[in-house]
């Protein structure tokens, strides 16, 4: 244990303590005000996400914390990964502004939650045992199970949450399931002394390690645990969408990638063929299903499991460099997944959100600002250069060459330009077809989002050096 | 004079300014018809402007020098992957003929494009700077960079202001060029992993091991053999060039076509040249197929523009063949036929718009006679006919005939059919001319037919100039690719022989 923290066995863990005590507060202040309280609220919970990783940043002492005896644990990984979520998070809550301030559908609740499941991605982030990677799981689940019913006048909604719950209550056994098999055959729930443990490919230890990962492909929405994706996508709030897209897939690849590297480096051939049939399924299915889809939600979902499919190529190389190139990939997705959610939630004629691809037409006569930052968000995650996505895909491909693994590599190629159809789909509806009736002016916090990750997006390739040294560092603090 | 006098990115400048000109068209906001011109004329000036500064470059390139000229260097990706800019003697006439074909395509936009002016401005200036990028990037990564960021104005160019098949033309267009290019892309990884760099310079000094080779090799090749296109690969190009505006056509053929016979040259050649040997008779296969076979599908067109996209594809083949041929006069024949091509071909899809925005289409058949009204127009017309076919005294002709010696050297029987390509491309060719052309003036539409106004004429009368100076006097585009033509050869060579000389016992 490093000297500072060993007199302060909690300040590790300060910014998630923060996080949840003002969380706390937001609800009794909630509680007492009523849903009147509700923009206040969702703007104070934005600066409670940006100040949690403000401490997450400079308020901790650099290198490797370690606490509650080696069950949190606060790396490079982690303060970059915590910092992504926080981000995504809090961006999400400011798509969300428009609906949560709408008298019909006002409600505190919404922001609160976020908060909480937040807290639970930090604490999944940091989990350094199996006990600590349920706790984080649960937590950062049960707050999207009520979230994705948050409409509840809506008969969708509440299928999205219910189906959501249902099949996530069962992705939970099944990885309780293989952790307890794990325990059982290492008698440690510890990462280091599973490592330490797992020598050898004991079938009893394997046995366990596929539960694990199911689990975990289920919270990250990888084939063959897809399956409630579109429809949550579909029937969740827009802004909830927004949300399912881009943190909890932050945390749930982090500790996808810390649990493989860390906890089974003994056993890489075992858990690399099943990451490599994951990204492979993920990444055929998402993009070969998104092709014949008509609602952009939906669409946005298959491309979601495509790009998960596209991030786990690079974590099955099980190399420094493919856990680079899992970090680099999956910030830019939230980047550009974030852009693209702020453009669907722009969508609204006379008041009501449009959701179908035929409600883009024309739009680059309409809005044209609107339509270039979504077609050059398009081309990135069809992954054309220069745009940021071609170096997202650039470094886990670079990462699986390396490793050898060239089949797995031109699979995922050819997937990425059968991707790259649909893609064009949307791109070609708003240019070359003939204009649909034009869309209400864009509010301005969804203005704001979609120049600063449209511009990101675009001028990535200018200065890339930050974001790629920076997930280097944190690749390197998992080895 | 030599290039350490340069103390200013000169080339860094040159790719550049046209994105600074497309940013100065952003600017010219509003839809009316002043915000239109403004667009047009800043569209113009910039493409002169940067036409001009590159014309430093050839005024301070020393040809006698192989090496890359006016090299610029600064991190980027690391320190292995840097930004790597530098000219020899193979891409700086490429970069000099896109430069100067630019000018022209803003000019033949000027009356045919209305509708979005500006964004089509746009997107023509940054699709240059991708094209100069392409041509001048030392780096593979920011060759990559460059080569698939032209697919974006592009597709957009033939989508938005294209004809009535655009949709289905700009998606064949951009898949089958992804899918060729994400392949080069593992190549190019597999090659940074083997020489712990993408810097093209280090990577040519550096020996690729033989299995290495071959798969790179392919996986270059499949790109580059959709770029340039070779057959069977070559579907794409009629309906992209049919659909395409006139500009779009000519900026396909002229420039567009040459990154993949520029990627033969710089990549293919150097890097691996026992998998190059190795393939060089597939090679040769391939580019006698597409001359025998596009040439005869040419003669059965009834498009204009479809007919010149297939001879595209012929004269491609000479290009594709000279190079493998992997002789002096192969190699500088096939650049000398890539500027050429450019030249000739830029011009035919000139001289189709003319037509087509009198006419509004393009089918064969609705024209002949118009020698009658239009007989500027005629003569212009036959000179770039008469180079498209090969005749002595065009450009046309050196480029062919140079591929066609440095073939023979090596390979007689292929050298022979390609030959038969040359005859073949005057039987489609005139056959065109004489049903546009020639012939009574019978039909109702033509008959007020106008000729050349002043700015075509002011347009072509360059490229006619061009064809035929370098017709009798290749000697400027020569002199100053030998030195590198020389140095590619002789390594080649090299390098061929050293593995015969191991195999043996």
């Amino acid at each position: 244990m490093n000297f500072e923290t060993a007199g302060y066995p909690l300040l590790p863990i300060l910014p998630e303590l923060v996080l949840v005590i003002g969380a706390m507060l937001l609800l009794m202040l909630g509680a007492y005000r009523g849903p009147k309280a509700t923009g206040t609220i969702t703007v104070l919970a934005i600066l409670l996400l940006l100040a949690t990783g403000a401490l997450e940043l400079f308020a901790l002492p650099a290198g490797k914390l370690v606490t509650f005896g080696g069950s949190f644990v606060v790396d490079d990984f982690a303060r970059f990964l915590k910092v992504l979520a926080l981000i995504g998070s809090a961006v999400t809550l400011l798509l969300s502004l428009e609906v949560l301030t709408d008298p019909s559908r006002r409600m505190f609740e919404y922001a609160i939650l976020v908060l909480l499941s937040s807290a639970g991605m930090l604490l999944l982030i940091s989990a350094g045992d199996l006990i600590m990677l349920y706790l984080g799981l649960e937590l950062m689940s049960l707050a999207l199970y009520v979230v994705a019913a948050s409409n509840r006048k809506d008969a969708k909604s509440n299928e999205a949450g219910m189906k959501y719950f249902v099949l996530g209550a069962l992705s939970s056994g099944m990885l309780l399931y293989g952790a307890s098999l794990i325990y059982g055959f290492t008698g440690t729930v510890q990462f280091s002394g599973i490592a330490a443990a797992a020598k050898d490919g004991n079938i009893g230890l394997v046995f366990g390690l596929v539960f694990l990962l199911a689990g975990l492909c289920f919270k990250v929405s990888a084939v063959p645990f897809h399956m409630w994706t579109p429809d949550v996508y579909e029937g969740a709030p827009t802004p909830v969408t927004a949300f399912f897209a881009s943190a909890p897939k932050v945390a749930g690849l982090a500790i996808f990638t810390r649990v493989t590297l860390t906890a089974f480096p003994g056993i890489v051939p075992q858990w690399q063929q099943i990451v490599i049939f994951v990204a492979i399924a993920s990444m055929a299915l998402g993009s070969f299903a998104a092709i014949g889809q008509k609602n952009i939600k939906r669409l946005m979902a298959y491309s979601a499991i495509g790009h998960i499919g596209f991030a786990l190529v690079g974590l099955s190389a099980g190399t420094v460099e493919g856990a680079q190139g899992v970090i680099v990939y999956i910030s830019i997705y939230v980047a550009m997944t974030l852009g693209a959610f702020a453009v669907i939630l722009s969508m609204r004629r006379n008041g009501q959100h449009v959701e179908s691809i035929s409600d883009f037409a024309g739009l680059s006569r309409t809005n044209p600002p609107l339509a270039f930052f979504f077609a050059m968000l398009l081309f990135s995650l069809a992954g054309i250069p220069p745009l940021a996505g071609f170096f997202a895909k650039f470094y886990v491909f670079m990462a699986a060459i390396k490793a050898g693994l060239f089949v797995l590599a031109v699979i995922g190629v050819v997937c990425s330009v059968v991707g790259a159809y649909y893609y064009l789909a949307i791109i070609k509806t708003m240019y070359f077809d003939e204009p649909a009736p034009g869309i209400d002016p864009v509010r301005p916090e969804l203005r704001s989002v979609l120049m600063v990750a449209g511009l990101f997006n675009l001028l990535f390739f200018i200065y890339p050096a930050p974001l790629v040294n920076a997930a280097t560092a944190a690749a390197k603090s998992l080895f | 004079m030599s290039a350490s006098i340069m103390t200013w990115p000169v080339l860094s400048v040159v790719t550049f300014l046209p994105v600074l000109g497309a940013a100065l068209v952003y600017l010219a906001r509003g839809e009316d018809e002043a915000a239109r011109r403004n667009a047009r004329w800043i569209a113009l000036w910039t493409t002169l402007i940067t036409f001009a500064v590159s014309l430093l470059l050839v005024w301070h390139f020393d040809s006698a020098n192989p090496g890359f000229q006016f090299v610029e260097k600064a991190p980027w990706l690391g320190n292995t992957i840097t930004y790597h800019m530098g000219l020899d003697g193979i891409s700086l006439p490429l970069v000099i003929l896109t430069t100067a074909i630019m000018p022209f395509c803003i000019i033949a936009s000027w009356r045919s494009v209305t509708m979005r002016v500006r964004e089509y401005m746009i997107a023509f200036l940054v699709l240059e700077t991708l094209m100069i990028g392409t041509f001048s990037a030392l780096d593979l990564v920011l060759f990559y960079l460059f080569f698939e960021g032209g697919l974006i104005p592009m597709f957009l160019i033939i989508g938005i202001w294209g004809g009535p098949r655009r949709v289905y033309a700009s998606f064949k267009f951009f898949l089958y060029t992804l899918l060729g290019s994400v392949l080069m892309l593992l190549a190019i990884m597999a090659l940074y992993w083997n020489a712990g760099t993408t810097d093209i310079p280090t990577l040519l000094q550096t020996s690729v091991p033989r299995g290495l080779q071959t798969w790179a090799w392919l996986a270059f090749f499949a790109s580059f053999a959709v770029k340039m296109p070779m057959w069977p690969v070559h579907t794409w190009l009629p309906d992209a060039h049919v659909e395409a505006p006139t500009a779009g056509s000519v900026v396909l053929a002229a420039i567009l076509l040459k990154m993949g016979g520029y990627g033969f040259l710089r990549f293919s050649l150097p890097m691996f040249p026992d998998a190059s040997a190795y393939f060089a008779p597939l090679i040769y296969t391939l580019s006698v197929i597409a001359i025998i076979y596009t040439s005869l599908v040419a003669l059965m067109q009834e498009d204009i523009k479809k007919l010149i996209a297939y001879s595209s594809v012929a004269h491609m083949g000479f290009v594709t063949m000279g190079i493998f041929a992997g002789t002096t006069q192969g190699v500088s024949g096939a650049v000398f036929q890539m500027i050429s091509h450019g030249i000739v071909s830029g011009a035919l899809f000139l001289c189709v718009g003319v037509v087509y925005d009198r006419m509004h289409t393009r089918e064969i058949a609705a024209y002949g006679g118009l020698v009658n009204r239009m007989p500027l127009y005629a003569l212009v017309f036959l000179i770039f006919t008469m180079a498209n076919v090969g005749l002595p005294g065009t450009s046309g002709f050196i480029g062919e005939f140079l591929t066609l010696l440095g073939t023979f050297k090596v390979n007689v029987p292929t050298a022979t059919l390609a030959t038969t390509g040359v005859i073949l491309s005057a039987c489609y060719a005139l056959w065109l001319y004489r049903k546009v052309v020639f012939g009574a003036l019978t039909k109702p539409s033509l008959a007020t037919i106008k000729d050349l106004t002043w700015r075509e004429g002011l347009m072509l009368a360059p490229l006619v100039v061009l064809t035929v100076l370098f017709g009798f006097y290749p000697k400027p585009v020569l002199d100053m690719s030998a030195a590198s033509v020389q140095q590619l050869v002789n390594n080649y060579a090299a390098a061929v022989t050293a593995v015969k000389a191991a195999a043996l016992p």
